[in-house]
């Protein structure tokens, strides 16, 4: 099966400076193969969205990303992926650092069963980036503010974090993931356990971090993939099929798969 | 690289019948707009003021569909979601519908205008009003059978033969002044006639908007040609003999 | 075709099934509690009365002559002093028509022969009192004790029983003067085993019990925890590690008694370490238990849900701080618990410390984890054995202990789960 890319010719894959570069990515569980060469270009300060039917091997590139992939053992990832020109699967490179600069949320919000301060405060403090509990408290109300949910919280920073709604959880693991300053954010379907109200507002935050970060999200809807991306790509039995700008994606696919999945005739 | 056109095969098969059921409007529609057509420049040649009658009357008729396609359109952008090829051809129906209808304003106008021919003696230049209407409503077919069947080279075909429909109005138009000064007392039918070739004009240019929004449809962007602008009829001039008394007389 | 009457049957056979169904399950609760209670009751009532120990109060007259002769109050000597002559002279100048040195002897057997030792504590505690009198409460002999508890009747013939009539008549006497009461049993709690049933007490086994558990405890909850965590959670899965488990699931089926020719073979005669310690007897159950502990571990540890670990290594947590500090913490209440169920069990097992020789007769209170000493059960164990009546009952009071403790200890391994458990 052919991949489509944007790059109007083969040749200008090489030369790229986008955020997170992939190049021929191939994932296998096992004998399994998952991803079959994918070729894939991330811009900055942007959100990329990855749909697909599932099973497609979306979320299996996501988890790539910040080597998520890592803690399952029978789990083999070919090729390159760079994020900011660093190979992240360079042997030399310290899996924990990358995960304090590429940030996941979770499909199901998954708090610490802590306070909400030591939520957040928890990454800042293992990786020892804040020398004082002044800083510590800086960070923790700037990534509150910025995930939009101070204001609900802030005369309640020691009660569990479990306590809250299922939106607002779901803020506060974004709040989490934005406290250790990343530079990219992995969302992995974080609205479909939310209702549409608080889908709606972690998709005006996705629009607000996007001035900041790099975000990445894998989604099972359409509609929200065309709300909140600018880029799009579209997998399919461990294919990418097509990438594209979202208005040209949804308004006219060049591909007739992208073409089917997206009307709706077959999944 | 052109998307090939899918047919039906929603998994949710309601879409599907509403989206067929659709179409099925703008064929009636269509097929009733032709009728129009048809029956307006009948009551022209025969001259027959009940015919014209009733075609002005039964214009109702395509409006009621035009707004039944509205309101069906806006059901399904709200409803479905549609994307892609399915909300091309959604927001295509909604402006076919909309020229179809002003198409069939125009056969209402003509009809119009021949409740008053009716009531004086023919004009010559009356001959070639039926040839050219002729060639109006075989394009509205074809052009309707591209957007069923979405074959963009036939609404391509359609497009360029506006071209042709405009030619045949510059030389009526030619003709209908040459005979308006030949005798001055057909000055009046002849204008009519003039109108009701305009008209006829009109709804070619109705017809390749149609085409175009074929184009749009199937592919996905503008037709990169540029319209068909056969004869210059806004630049014609004919320069007129000066009227000597001695040659009115004669 | 399935008539309305069929389907009317069908119901009723659905009901009638269900309502059989619970009956079962009624009559198995009935008989599990049926069965508990009595062993409860049966051994409730031959124990109880163990707990109180019949005491003969005399008149002691603290005579310098016999205690301390040349007036020093040197403690060596106030130390070899013939204590036992005191009551005897008190017991007889009582009884002034009993005569003949059987008869005389007998009159003092009234009396428990450890009844010297008490007054020899009370004198070198106090040694004021040489010289004075006062009316002493002394643990009177096993079988005044048992036949003031009822153990046996007067009416049964004398030939089968020691305690003959004449003995019934001097202590027919006693009560009438009020000199025989039942007091609560403290050295059923404070003294070490005896041969003499009265002068028995548990609480040798009880401390010898302690220092086996800490033993124990402090071996096989870091060893098994670790082992637990690791294989959980670094392990990497291969045969290796998949032969290991098997191994240890096996381990919590083998018979506790092979643990107890283990630590024969091992830690006595290879490493020679002292026979009848707390080490030894812990380091046994402690193998014991780690199986146990290792199982319970594990099964909390991968009750912890895997977003918990995800949410920790995408917020940029190594694998070490992950477990460390999210997994272990939500995982504490079941090691606890399952600690303390292997705890519980460790309590109550005999066979392999019988095999490493925690059955010597200890009456001193052990001092340490190295000093000889036995442990609850195998004293319970020992007791069941000895001929006289009074250790039956005593048995039975020693086993109400054990079960108390176990209780105990079930108990608190429930409300420590209760407490600490977190909703995630």
């Amino acid at each position: 099966m052919d991949t489509v890319v944007t790059e109007p010719n083969a040749a200008a894959l090489a030369e790229t400076n986008a955020m997170i570069v992939a190049r021929d990515v191939n994932v296998f569980y096992g004998d399994k193969q998952a991803l079959f060469g994918v070729n894939l270009d991330i811009p900055e300060n942007q959100v990329t969205a990855l749909i697909g039917p599932s099973g497609c091997g979306k979320s299996t590139f996501l988890r790539c990303l910040n080597r998520m992939n890592d803690v399952i053992d029978v789990c083999r990832v070919e090729g390159t992926i760079k994020i900011e020109g660093q190979d992240v699967y360079d042997p030399a490179l310290d899996v924990v650092q990358l995960r304090a600069r590429v940030g996941m949320v979770f499909q199901k919000p998954n708090p610490f069963p802590k306070s909400i301060y030591d939520n957040i405060a928890y990454g800042p403090r293992i990786h020892g980036i804040v020398t004082s509990k002044a800083e510590l408290d800086e960070i923790v109300h700037s990534s509150l503010e910025k995930s939009g949910l101070l204001k609900e919280v802030e005369d309640r920073l020691d009660e569990p974090g479990t306590g809250l709604s299922g939106g607002q959880q779901q803020r506060l693991c974004i709040a989490r993931a934005i406290a250790v300053s990343p530079d990219v954010i992995l969302m992995d379907e974080p609205c479909s356990a939310l209702d549409p109200i608080a889908t709606a507002r972690i998709e005006e935050l996705i629009e607000n971090l996007r001035e900041k970060y790099t975000i990445v999200i894998v989604t099972h809807s359409m509609q929200q993939a065309a709300r909140v991306s600018q880029r799009t790509a579209f997998f399919h039995l461990g294919n990418l099929v097509e990438v594209d700008d979202t208005e040209q994606m949804f308004t006219n696919p060049r591909d007739e798969r992208t073409q089917g999945y997206i009307t709706g005739r077959y999944g | 690289m052109p998307v090939k056109p899918q047919a039906g095969d929603h998994i949710v098969k309601s879409y599907d019948e509403e989206l067929e059921h659709l179409n099925n409007d703008i064929i009636k529609m269509g097929g009733l707009t032709e009728a129009q057509i048809a029956r307006s420049i009948e009551s022209v040649v025969r001259r027959d003021p009940d015919l014209a009658t009733r075609v002005i009357a039964d214009d109702e008729l395509v409006d009621e569909l035009n707004y039944k396609i509205d309101i069906q359109t806006t059901r399904l952008l709200a409803l479905r979601q549609p994307m892609a090829l399915d909300l091309r051809h959604i927001v295509a129906a909604l402006k076919i519908s909309a020229d179809l209808e002003r198409i069939a304003d125009y056969a209402a106008n003509i009809s119009k205008r021949a409740i008053t021919l009716s009531s004086a003696a023919p004009v010559p230049p009356v001959h070639s009003i039926p040839r050219m209407s002729r060639m109006a409503q075989q394009m509205v077919k074809d052009v309707l059978d591209a957007f069923i069947a979405r074959d963009v080279d036939k609404a391509i075909a359609v497009w360029h033969s506006d071209e042709t429909l405009d030619n045949m109005y510059t030389s009526l138009f030619r003709e209908a002044l040459t005979y308006m000064i030949e005798d001055p007392r057909s000055i009046s039918m002849c204008t009519h006639l003039l109108f009701i070739a305009k008209n006829i004009e009109r709804i070619g240019d109705h017809v390749t908007n149609i085409a175009e929004t074929i184009y749009f449809l199937v592919h996905g962007d503008r037709m990169r040609e540029a319209r068909p602008k056969g004869g210059e009829v806004e630049h014609l001039s004919l320069s007129f003999p000066s009227v000597r008394e001695g040659d009115a007389k004669e | 075709m399935v008539t309305d009457e069929d389907r009317a049957r069908n119901v009723r056979k659905r009901y009638a099934s269900e309502r059989r169904f619970k009956g079962y399950g009624l009559l198995a609760i009935a008989l599990a509690l049926g069965a508990l209670a009595w062993l409860v009751i049966s051994i409730v009532s031959t124990g109880y009365t163990a707990f109180v120990q019949t005491r003969v109060q005399l008149e002691i007259h603290f005579d310098p002559q016999v205690i301390d002769p040349s007036g020093t109050r040197d403690i060596a000597v106030l130390r070899k002093a013939d204590y036992a002559a005191l009551y005897r002279n008190s017991i007889r100048g009582q009884f002034t028509e009993v005569t003949g040195r059987r008869d005389k002897r007998a009159l003092s057997r009234l009396v428990s022969s450890g009844a010297d030792l008490e007054l020899r504590a009370m004198v070198l505690s106090n040694p004021e009192i040489i010289g004075t009198r006062a009316k002493v409460w002394l643990t009177a002999s096993d079988e005044v004790d048992q036949f003031h508890k009822g153990a046996f009747s007067r009416k049964s013939p004398e030939a089968e029983r020691q305690f003959k009539d004449k003995h019934i008549a001097w202590y027919d006497k006693l009560v009438e003067n009020g000199q025989v009461e039942a007091q609560f049993n403290d050295t059923l709690f404070t003294a070490g085993t005896s041969r003499e049933p009265e002068l028995a007490g548990i609480w040798g086994a009880i401390v010898g019990s302690f220092w086996t558990m800490m033993v124990t405890l402090l071996l096989s909850f870091p060893i098994g925890v670790s082992t637990a965590v690791y294989l959980q959670e670094f392990a990497p899965k291969n045969r290796w590690t998949d032969i290991i488990e098997v191994n240890i699931n096996n381990l919590a089926a083998v018979p506790s008694i092979v643990y107890g020719l283990l630590g024969l073979a091992v830690f006595l005669n290879f490493f020679g370490l002292p026979r009848s310690a707390p080490l030894v007897g812990g380091m046994v159950l402690a193998l014991m238990t780690l199986p146990t502990i290792i199982i319970a571990t594990r099964a909390a540890l991968s009750a912890v849900p895997p977003s918990i670990r995800e949410a920790a290594l995408g917020v940029g947590a190594s694998k070490q701080q992950m477990v460390l500090h999210h997994v272990l913490p939500l995982a504490l209440p079941g090691i606890m618990t399952g600690t303390i169920i292997g705890m519980a069990q460790a309590l109550g097992e005999t066979a392999p410390l019988l095999m490493i020789g925690m059955v010597a007769f200890i009456v001193d209170i052990p001092g340490g984890p190295m000093s000889a000493s036995t442990v609850l059960p195998v004293q319970i164990f020992l007791w069941s054995d000895l001929p006289e009546r009074a250790f039956v009952e005593r048995t039975s009071a020693a086993i109400l202990v054990l079960l108390g403790f176990l209780v105990v200890m079930n108990f608190i391994a429930v409300l420590l789960r209760k407490r600490f458990e977190r909703r995630w």
